[in-house]
């Protein structure tokens, strides 16, 4: 077949040139619809839970919210922001979510620049300790009964000490690091430079999109933290925004299920949605940073996970 | 000030200093690695390699009043891997594990090669086509409490979105998550949802190593667009989609809280109870830490096992492994 079209005389290939440009364009709009039903599929769900926390109550008992507001009621919002509770988890999740991304960072910095240092001795052997521990973890209850041995239950650091490195993130900061020329290290040591000065003069200042997508990627990961909350927190004054958002909309479920009013159920739906944006905008927010970078770090990753 | 002026005097020439010793000597310059890392190591022997010891707890008659070496050894050193084996709680949890973990790959495999391949072929309106990379990236970034919390209202029988508009078209109303079969098919479709598009990515990543001049040459033979996609674009994929099927594979027992956690409820009890949530009822909550600690090193010995057979085939088929 193929060698038969190449043979082809001119006159016949150029039409047929013609018509393929034009079944081109049918798959390409074929394949936009396909991709924009695909975005659809994505932004309707958010679209709808936002347009219902920000709809009245009315709108919702007569189910007349799709995906835009129906009078417009910001009572929800009014109603998280009068729940001390919520509020105070919100403030004690942003405050955990600082300390947590600073130290994360910190010790990943710290982990990060000696490996990537090819004169460091040792190198191999500290890396195989590293890689071991995200292959093997000890799983849920020894990992609980050590948390209680070392008095961290019930702490607010617990939600930042055991979380403290992600080998994923060092391996993607070692990469980084390890692509920054050895030349200039080896002149700044021979200014005299001692390894602080190269990490703190050097590496950080030229890796500064590279750690500033991975203490975004910390940061997130901190402010979505739901299973060590879950398993080491009790007291409500330590609660961060995950685990209040599921009781919010547990404990209402639960309600719901006991057959109250229909008028107390759709207030409720109202508050529910409304505190899904509190948990959800923040991340909207660090997003568009976020994107500009997560490209390189996940192919990273693949390279060399 | 003045110990630079001194290391300055020692590191006239650094490159031959670390060379001297053909077994490799420490630099007195990288003595401040050992200083760096020092931290990052105690983190890691203290959070990752001490409970790795709490496993015996597995072995031993473990309760509250004693600690975890002071309690005695279980009469029978395997009594708590025979306990779990003979509960049927136990082997629905396995079973429920292996059941949407095989499901997730089985359907979810394939979307986000699809959707790499899709958005690889959009070469008009390119502003489109970056507006759908964020938003079809997004989801991965918000937490399974909030996709939980959405899919609760999103779906829910009487108010959700979803049913309203059922209702509108005169259809009948689907219970997505309180009928076991739909709560499965929830799951899945969720779980798509939230990571398709981000694992696109990889996939995207991929095809742009792919030589352009293959696509070139098809051209010349008359080859067309889905032609293309075929016998180069998939092919060219081919070692990238075999690694990812491997890794997946290696993860079949392995299962998150929080995501089953979220979405569970009693009425779906049957089938949304996993390892994770299994571990979680029986340990923390009824207390029974070393019938949990068991079923926990069970479940991390076949990770691991399952990780490096993946492993393994994955550098036999000569692609790069996974370390």
């Amino acid at each position: 077949m193929e060698r038969q079209i190449m043979r082809l005389p001119e006159r016949k290939r150029g039409s047929r040139g013609a018509n393929k440009s034009k079944s081109n364009q049918v798959t390409n709009i074929i394949f936009l619809f396909l991709v924009f039903l695909l975005v659809l599929l994505c932004l309707l769900p958010m679209l709808n839970v936002a347009a219902t926390s920000l709809s009245s109550e009315l709108a919702i008992i007569n189910r007349q919210v799709y995906f835009w507001p129906v009078q417009i009621d910001l009572e929800a919002y009014k109603n998280v922001f009068n729940d001390a509770s919520m509020m105070h988890s919100l403030r004690l999740t942003a405050i955990l979510t600082v300390v947590s991304a600073t130290f994360s960072m910190l010790m990943t910095i710290l982990c990060a620049y000696p490996l990537s240092q090819k004169t460091f001795v040792g190198r191999g052997l500290f890396n195989t300790i590293i890689i071991i521990t995200m292959y093997f973890n000890p799983g849920m209850i020894p990992n609980y009964l050590h948390i209680k041995r070392l008095g961290l239950l019930d702490n607010f650091w617990v939600m930042v000490l055991p979380v403290g490195i992600s080998v994923f993130n060092m391996i993607i900061l070692k990469s980084f690091f390890q692509s920054i020329p050895q030349s200039l290290r080896e002149s700044a040591e021979i200014d005299g430079a001692s390894h602080w000065t190269i990490l703190t003069r050097i590496y950080i200042p030229l890796s500064k999109p590279a750690l500033a997508t991975l203490t975004l990627f910390y940061a997130v990961g901190r402010w979505n933290g739901f299973e060590d909350a879950r398993l080491y927190i009790s007291s409500r004054n330590l609660y961060p925004i995950q685990f209040k958002l599921y009781q919010i909309i547990n404990n209402l479920a639960a309600a719901e299920s006991s057959m109250e009013g229909v008028a107390v159920k759709i207030a409720k739906e109202g508050m529910k949605t409304a505190s899904i944006m509190f948990a959800t905008i923040p991340i909207l927010l660090v997003y568009p940073w976020l994107q500009k970078y997560f490209v390189t770090g996940v192919t990273v990753g693949s390279n060399k996970g | 000030m003045s110990v630079s002026t001194k290391q300055q005097r020692r590191m006239v020439l650094p490159e031959l200093e670390a060379e001297k010793g053909k077994w490799k000597k420490i630099r007195k310059n990288d003595y401040a690695l050992y200083i760096m890392i020092f931290l990052p190591l105690l983190y890691f022997v203290l959070f990752k390699y001490i409970p790795m010891t709490d496993i015996v707890v597995a072995f031993k008659d473990y309760n509250m009043f004693h600690t975890v070496w002071s309690s005695p050894w279980a009469d029978e050193l395997l009594k708590y891997f025979k306990m779990a084996f003979s509960s049927k709680d136990f082997l629905r949890a396995l079973r429920n594990t292996i059941v949407l973990n095989f499901l997730d790959l089985l359907v979810g495999f394939p979307v986000p090669i699809i959707i790499a391949l899709l958005l690889n072929e959009i070469t008009i309106f390119k502003r489109f086509k970056r507006f759908a990379q964020t938003v079809l990236y997004m989801p991965h970034f918000l937490s399974w409490t909030i996709i939980s919390g959405m899919a609760l209202l999103v779906l829910a029988p009487e108010n959700g979105l979803v049913n309203i508009l059922l209702s509108r078209m005169g259809a009948k109303t689907i219970p997505f998550l309180s009928n076991k079969y739909l709560w499965i098919a929830t799951y899945v479709g969720l779980g798509i949802w939230q990571s398709a598009g981000y694992t696109a990515i990889v996939y995207l990543a991929s095809i742009a190593g792919i030589n352009p001049e293959l696509y070139e040459a098809a051209e010349m033979d008359g080859a067309g667009r889905m032609r293309k996609i075929w016998h180069i674009t998939l092919p060219g994929i081919r070692p990238t989609i075999v690694v990812m099927l491997i890794l997946n594979l290696g993860r079949i027992l392995n299962i998150s809280l929080e995501r089953p956690y979220t979405m569970g409820n009693y009425l779906v009890r049957g089938v949304s109870d996993v390892i994770s949530t299994y571990v979680y009822r029986v340990g923390i909550e009824s207390q029974q830490f070393s019938l949990a600690t068991a079923v926990g090193l069970f479940q991390s010995v076949v990770c691991v096992i399952f990780l490096v057979a993946a492993n393994i085939i994955c550098e036999r088929l000569g692609e790069r492994g996974i370390w």
